[in-house]
């Protein structure tokens, strides 16, 4: 009974709040319903039995990704009339995809209910007793798929790379700090007592 | 749980989940009321000052009183302000700062929730508090909590990192995410304890594991926005960050919420690296005691625990001067990022080629 009433508040949520991200006019509110939506998937996760994936889910794109989409969104300078401008000669082409899309789950969730090809295949490793969720995930992830892992870490780490490539640059204009000289400054390098005579000033040296 | 069959029913499950939330919830904020009058004594002390001490005997009931001028006072929401951002921000803090506690293990078998995933769950839910202050800072409609807020997600997303790759040497060593595990696997002689190497087959981890300590314990002080890492807040230059705009009730939850991730922060380092509810010595000798007691003496001795890392806390805010915000963000990317990546490669080479899987 809990379970049900859970899954019905949950993927009820996860629908509307997938319905508002569309609809909100300002994009910071359909970020943080975006967010709102990933954060009821994982909860259905958890009610499939699937923990280790619902926590990914918050941590990588609630906790990491939703950020950075945040702060792009925050710090656009967005015009809210020019974004509605497209929004009727776009709506056809939209709704063709949204279309296409919604048949084809439906054709997928006809096959798995009739027990069809998906349905066949090796179903998903059940956590059992002396098998946790993570210990599962990770004997296939890291036994049977290590190519494609390894694979997966290749092509994140070239991705990363051309990021930083991409992005830096040296700036000779620029004063730079340098944290190490600035901690390691003492007394004696930074400063020189000298003893002035009145009337005649620091002579003979150039004033630092 | 009694295992009478009431308390398997929906409703009875519901109940009794409900009143050890209730109670967990409660407990926690009367440590709050304390714990801050202790943060102010203990600042107090060192400066020489008295600190709180008119409101009950030695300024016990400072707190309850601060509490109740914030709630007695107007609520204030910027013309410009988005609303409903506005006031949600401060409530998903607090309610973020609380959940977390749900797999916390006070005792054996005194846990809301014993989750498998219990650390994962952890890193998730504090990683969702960075939104109340994105979500504040943003709501205000306002330059400086705006810069402030962008400033201290920058810094909390940051040292996540770190932390994460600093709470990964501890799971390799435990084999588990599951947090009453980790204590459990640390039972016995003090040396058991992961910040001591933990245990027999792999005390020389000592030397990766103790700076590992302390580099958790200095990521914590960054990831609760606390001294000497209060850039968001900083009152001299940002004139407290996020929260210019905030005032009476919502700024009470912001600072509670606040607080009640600094006891967490210290839970966690408790839990993590020096033995949870483990006094450090077998208890064998309570076998025959009686088991309810046996569980208050070692709540007792986490909830010390508790306590001597949050006055590490409050001692660090009295006498670290604040970080230069590229200090911060040198010192977390460039620092312990590597550092802490290099140790979890050196901790499961360890366990693999040493102990053996």
């Amino acid at each position: 009974m809990l379970q049900g009433i859970a899954f019905y508040l949950l993927a009820a949520t996860a629908v509307l709040s997938g319905l508002l991200v569309v609809t909100a006019r300002n994009p910071v509110h359909s970020v943080l319903w975006l967010i709102l939506a990933f954060f009821s998937s994982a909860g259905l996760f958890v009610l499939l039995g699937a923990e280790f994936l619902a926590m990914l889910l918050v941590v990588v794109y609630v906790g990491a990704v939703a950020v950075l989409f945040l702060f792009v969104v925050m710090m656009l300078d967005v015009d809210f009339v020019r974004l509605r401008e497209g929004y009727a000669t776009y709506l056809p082409l939209a709704a063709i995809v949204a279309g296409i899309l919604l048949a084809e789950m439906i054709m997928i969730s006809i096959v798995v209910v009739q027990g069809g090809a998906a349905a066949d295949a090796v179903g998903p490793a059940v956590a059992t007793a002396d098998a946790s969720n993570v210990e599962v995930i990770g004997r296939v992830l890291y036994t049977d798929y290590i190519y494609f892992f390894q694979a997966a870490g290749i092509v994140l780490l070239i991705a990363m790379i051309g990021a930083i490539v991409l992005t830096l640059r040296k700036r000779t204009s620029v004063r730079r700090q340098d944290p190490g000289a600035q901690t390691n400054r003492d007394r004696k390098t930074s400063v020189e007592i000298k003893g002035v005579v009145t009337g005649v000033g620091v002579t003979g040296e150039e004033l630092r | 749980m009694e295992s009478t069959s009431f308390w398997t029913t929906p409703v009875g499950w519901t109940l009794a989940t409900t009143g050890a939330v209730l109670l967990v919830t409660v407990g926690v904020l009367i440590a709050v009321a304390f714990l801050l009058l202790a943060d102010r004594k203990i600042w107090a002390a060192v400066m020489m000052r008295k600190g709180p001490n008119v409101v009950g005997p030695f300024g016990l009931l400072q707190s309850f009183a601060d509490m109740i001028k914030f709630v007695l006072k107007e609520i204030v929401v910027p013309a410009g302000a988005d609303k409903v951002v506005f006031l949600m921000a401060p409530v998903i803090t607090v309610i973020m700062a609380f959940t977390v506690w749900a797999v916390i293990p006070f005792a054996p078998g005194w846990v809301i929730s014993d989750l498998n995933v219990g650390i994962l769950y952890v890193f998730a839910i504090s990683s969702m508090g960075v939104y109340g202050i994105i979500m504040g800072g943003w709501a205000s409609n306002s330059k400086y909590p705006f810069l402030g807020s962008l400033r201290s997600a920058a810094q909390m997303v940051s040292y996540e990192v770190s932390i994460g790759l600093i709470i990964i040497n501890v799971i390799l060593l435990a084999g588990t995410m599951n947090l009453s595990s980790i204590v459990t696997s640390q039972e016995g002689w003090i040396w058991n304890w992961y910040a001591f190497g933990g245990g027999a087959d792999t005390w020389p981890l000592v030397v990766v594991l103790f700076p590992m300590m302390i580099m958790f314990f200095i990521s914590a002080l960054a990831e609760t926005n606390r001294p000497p890492f209060d850039l968001p807040e900083a009152e001299s230059e940002l004139v407290a960050g996020y929260q210019v705009e905030y005032s009476s009730t919502p700024y009470l939850l912001f600072m509670m919420g606040e607080y009640v991730n600094i006891i967490f922060m210290c839970a966690m380092i408790s839990i993590l690296f020096f033995g949870g509810w483990n006094p450090g010595f077998p208890i064998d000798f309570t076998a025959d005691w009686n088991p309810f007691l046996v569980n208050l003496l070692l709540f007792g001795v986490l909830f010390i625990k508790i306590l001597f890392w949050f006055f590490m806390f409050a001692m660090v805010k009295t006498f670290v001067p604040r970080y230069r915000y590229d200090q911060l963000m040198r010192l977390g990317w460039k620092i312990f990022l590597p550092t802490s990546l290099v140790a979890v490669v050196v901790v499961s080479a360890w366990r693999v080629f040493a102990v053996g899987a």
